[in-house]
């Protein structure tokens, strides 16, 4: 069966790649007793399939993961229909957040049809973003002007070639949501599809370009509109924050 | 508490791979720091990378912080983008458990594992804000100490450290950290007094405490100043008789980012009586002391457990040589509750004996075997007493490619004592043979050939050997690659490679350098000459130049031969070795006479176990199967030892890892 769980990755951890967060859940797995499928063929490997990378030293409220587990007392689809699933959920969370480093931490695991990938099936992602050294009227003035525009075009490199790509489509929302204490907090949702616009590529891509300070990805999208979902809908366990350090 | 954590996460940012300075290990302490307990800093002048798995310094991180009078945290060497940054925002050097500076601690440890970062040390130090030179440091200054393999000959290094600690540091650590608190109760006072305090600890070498005298620009020897009374004339290694009593680390440190040896290791025994002449390692750590092989099985399966890792490599200088070896794979490799794990071996002999525990122990992804003859020809290798027959090599290279491993790869030396171009060339034609071995069972059989440049090291045979010159080394690497350009049909499926001879220079200068290179690293290090051991950054014009500026030669300090009674700048010391047992070994490898392995044979007095009163603590009074190399005993020859131990493995069964490479890098 396959399992989709959601994550948290915050404070000193959020340093880590994407690809050492790979690692660290392999060995999570392992040693939390978790029976993960393995791949066929010459050098096996666990089963695991990752959303969208988060960039090195962004945080997040929204990684998502994909495994595939043999089934066993935890991953049992039978008792995920019959009722037990709240208690098995929470007893999975709990023992898969001892097996990772502090700053990483499961808030919601729940079993899922197998179907699109995480990478394809997201559509959009909320960026919440502290940008210090500006006042509330200037980053609502350098917001409006974001909205503002028809297009936002850019030149960047793709494959050592120029392309020229319009940004503006790929802002869905964008809003000055509060006071910190050196500067403001953006909230900010962006388009994934075909390519994620990611949010230095926003705060950058017009004039004065900004520097976010810290960066944290709130939720990830699967559809768009009001009644919008993610792509885990059971119910988020609060993350043990009391283990993220000071 | 002091952490410079909320000053870093704002430039972590701007560097390569910030996962480096973030900690986060499981396994990782948390320590209290407090007024009596002695605050240590143990650092490894390299990257995270390759610093973090180093078992030394885990070993005493646990030791020290087990105890209650003392605390430990970690730091490496911040890659050169981070250095740049935490000069430009006067940030100091850190540590990685609790992001507290360098400077709040007590004591900075470095462990030296090679000659090339010495640079780094200082590089750590002044980053650290702390006087490079002992003798610019104030009373209230951090001690800066070093230990490990290079601090063996410490005296390039000897006005800039504080003190040196000599052999195994679990029992000395100890020691020191009384004399610290002791101090530190009584309110400190002269740095002088702490120096002389220290020179009483066994094992601790303070060489602000002894001089060394020159003549006709060659040193005479290094002695105790007259008035310091409390050192003594030779400071002795320290060794610790039984590896059973300490069982560290118990919480190997699971990094969050990749390291390199990114598994679990588990000791099984340190020292090595091969007797390997260019091997120094083999040397300064005798005798063998064995750990129980019970005692071997519980560190793997809890470790296993503990850390999620599906690896395990089981650590020594020669691993197949351990007297539990055919059962603790055994019991591994059947112990359900570990998963499927792989076992790995990180320096093969060379006999088909170890292949077929190989066999046993890696089960997938049979890609590369690395085995390491280290000379071309049969000359050469009694020479260098590492008594591989050729056809041990073919056995085992036989029993590879039958067994489905496609790549083998060989380490060799080049640039050793009697060499010729034969013995150079023979290098070539072993691994000629070896393709053709392997063309019997697989289609591309590949060969990789590794040649390293020969640095001769302090307290082995070799020490009085003049190196070859870099463009000695640089010829001899022609003469390789000119012979296979000659036939290149003839040479398929064998690839070159090799160390660059300047940095092999280099490591030769520090290797057995004196007090008068102390100036030569500091101007390379105020040059910008930090992390020499990464080709990217490795400048020997740095070096030349300040040699020059130093009226000091590589010919004078590196290429020339040694006479008999030569004063070397690591008399003062002792790894337990007599040196002259060290002469007659050199006399005898002229002479191409091998040596036996001491373990199996009568004792020949090196100095190692009867100047300490300790004795190898080996569990097999006979010699394991198949172990021809070295020990030139009435033994089955590896060639002769069928490859499979026992019944092959159940393959319908799932494999629950990824196992890698055995001994590959």
């Amino acid at each position: 069966m396959r399992i989709r769980i959601r994550f948290h990755k915050k404070g000193k951890v959020r340093f880590t790649s994407h690809r050492d967060v790979a690692r660290i859940w392999e060995r999570a797995f392992r040693r939390a007793g978790i029976a993960v499928a393995y791949s066929q063929g010459f050098s096996p490997r666990q089963k695991l399939s990752f959303g969208l990378a988060l960039s090195t030293g962004h945080e997040s409220e929204a990684e998502f993961l994909d495994v595939d587990v043999v089934e066993d007392r935890f991953c049992n689809s039978e008792a995920w229909a019959d009722g037990r699933s709240v208690a098995l959920g929470a007893e999975l969370v709990e023992t898969l957040s001892a097996a990772l480093p502090v700053g990483i931490d499961v808030v919601a695991v729940a079993p899922i049809e197998k179907g699109d990938s995480l990478q394809q099936a997201v559509v959009a992602c909320t960026w919440s973003m502290d940008v210090d050294d500006i006042d509330q009227a200037d980053a609502e003035a350098w917001v409006a002007d974001v909205l503002s525009r028809a297009e936002i075009v850019v030149e960047r490199e793709r494959k050592g070639k120029p392309v020229i790509e319009d940004l503006r489509p790929h802002v869905h929302a964008l809003d000055v949501t509060g006071i910190t204490e050196n500067g403001v907090r953006l909230s900010a949702d962006l388009g994934t599809q075909p390519r994620a616009l990611r949010p230095s590529e926003l705060l950058t891509a017009v004039d004065p370009p900004l520097v976010a300070r810290t960066v944290c990805r709130m939720n990830q999208w699967t559809s768009q509109g009001p009644d919008r979902e993610e792509p885990l809908t059971a119910p988020v366990i609060p993350a043990p924050s009391a283990r993220l350090p000071a | 508490m002091s952490s410079l954590w909320s000053e870093l996460e704002r430039v972590l940012g701007e560097v390569q791979k910030p996962a480096r300075y973030i900690g986060c290990e499981d396994g990782m302490t948390v320590p209290d720091h407090h007024p009596d307990a002695v605050a240590w800093l143990l650092l490894y002048p390299d990257t995270y990378e390759v610093g973090l798995p180093n078992q030394g310094l885990q070993i005493l991180y646990e030791i020290l912080n087990e105890r209650s009078d003392a605390v430990a945290e970690r730091s490496y060497a911040p890659w050169t983008d981070l250095a740049e940054v935490l000069r430009r925002e006067g940030l100091p050097l850190f540590s990685v458990d609790t992001h507290r500076p360098a400077r709040d601690f007590d004591i900075l440890a470095f462990n030296l594992s090679a000659e090339l970062v010495f640079t780094n040390v200082l590089e750590c130090v002044d980053l650290a804000g702390i006087p490079v030179r002992t003798a610019d440091r104030a009373d209230d200054d951090p001690l800066v100490l070093v230990g490990g393999h290079c601090a063996y000959n410490p005296e390039p290094l000897a006005d800039y450290v504080d003190a040196a600690v000599l052999g195994d540091g679990e029992e000395v650590v100890g020691e020191i950290t009384e004399v610290m608190a002791a101090w530190k109760t009584a309110g400190g006072g002269p740095r002088g007094d702490l120096h002389r305090r220290l020179a009483m600890v066994a094992g601790v070498y303070v060489p602000s405490l002894y001089e060394a005298t020159f003549a006709d620009g060659r040193l005479q020897g290094v002695r105790p100043r007259p008035e310091s009374t409390e050192a003594i004339e030779v400071v002795e290694k320290r060794t610790v008789a039984d590896l059973a009593d300490w069982p560290y680390p118990k919480k190997q440190l699971v990094p969050v980012t990749e390291v390199v040896h990114d598994r679990l290791n588990v000791e099984v025994f340190r020292g090595c009586t091969r007797g390997c002449r260019f091997c120094q390692a083999g040397m300064i750590t005798r005798p063998v002391r064995e750990r129980p092989a019970g005692q071997v099985r519980t560190m793997v399966s809890e470790g296993l457990k503990r850390t999620g890792y599906d690896e395990v490599a089981l650590t020594s200088l020669s691993t197949a040589d351990f007297s539990g070896i055919e059962q603790v794979v055994a019991e591994t490799v059947a112990d359900d509750a570990c998963g499927q794990v792989s076992v790995s071996l990180p320096s093969l002999r060379v006999d088909a004996f170890t292949v077929g525990i190989a066999a046993e122990i890696q089960k997938a992804r049979r890609t590369g075997l690395t085995f390491a003859p280290e000379a071309g020809s049969w000359r050469m290798r009694q020479v260098i007493n590492k008594l591989i027959r050729e056809e041990d090599l073919y056995a085992a290279v036989e029993a590879a490619y039958s067994q489905g491993w496609r790549r083998v790869k060989l380490y060799f030396l080049t640039g050793l004592p009697t060499e010729t171009d034969e013995d150079t060339l023979g290098i070539l034609h072993m691994a000629r043979r070896c393709v053709e071995v392997g063309r019997q069972h697989i289609r591309n059989p590949s060969v990789t050939v590794s040649v390293g440049g020969f640095v001769p090291k302090p307290f082995t045979p070799f020490q009085w050997f003049g190196q070859n010159t870099e463009t000695e080394l640089r010829r001899k690497v022609g003469v390789l690659r000119d012979e296979l350009k000659r036939d290149t049909k003839g040479y398929r499926g064998v690839q070159l490679k090799w160390h660059d001879p300047r940095a092999t220079a280099i490591e030769g200068l520090l290797s057995r350098g004196d007090r008068r290179l102390g100036p030569v690293v500091e101007d390379v290090w105020r040059s910008g000459g930090v992390f020499q051991e990464w080709s990217e950054h490795f400048n020997l014009e740095l070096w030349t130049d300040a040699l020059e500026r130093q009226g000091l030669t590589l010919e004078e300090m590196v290429y020339r031969h040694r006479t008999e009674d030569e004063a070397f700048a690591w008399d003062h010391l002792s790894a337990g070795l007599h040196r002259d047992f060290l002469w007659q070994d050199w006399r005898d490898a002229l002479e191409a006479v091998g040596l036996e392995d001491c373990r199996w044979t009568p004792c020949y007095d090196c100095g190692a176990c009867t100047g300490y009163g300790i004795e190898h603590v080996v569990a097999s009074a006979v010699p394991p199967a198949g172990g021809s190399q070295g020990t030139g005993q009435d033994l089955v020859g590896g060639g002769e030892v069928p490859v499979l131990l026992t019944s092959r493995p159940d393959t319908s069964r799932p494999h629950r890892g990824a196992p890698a490479p055995v001994g590959s890098a």
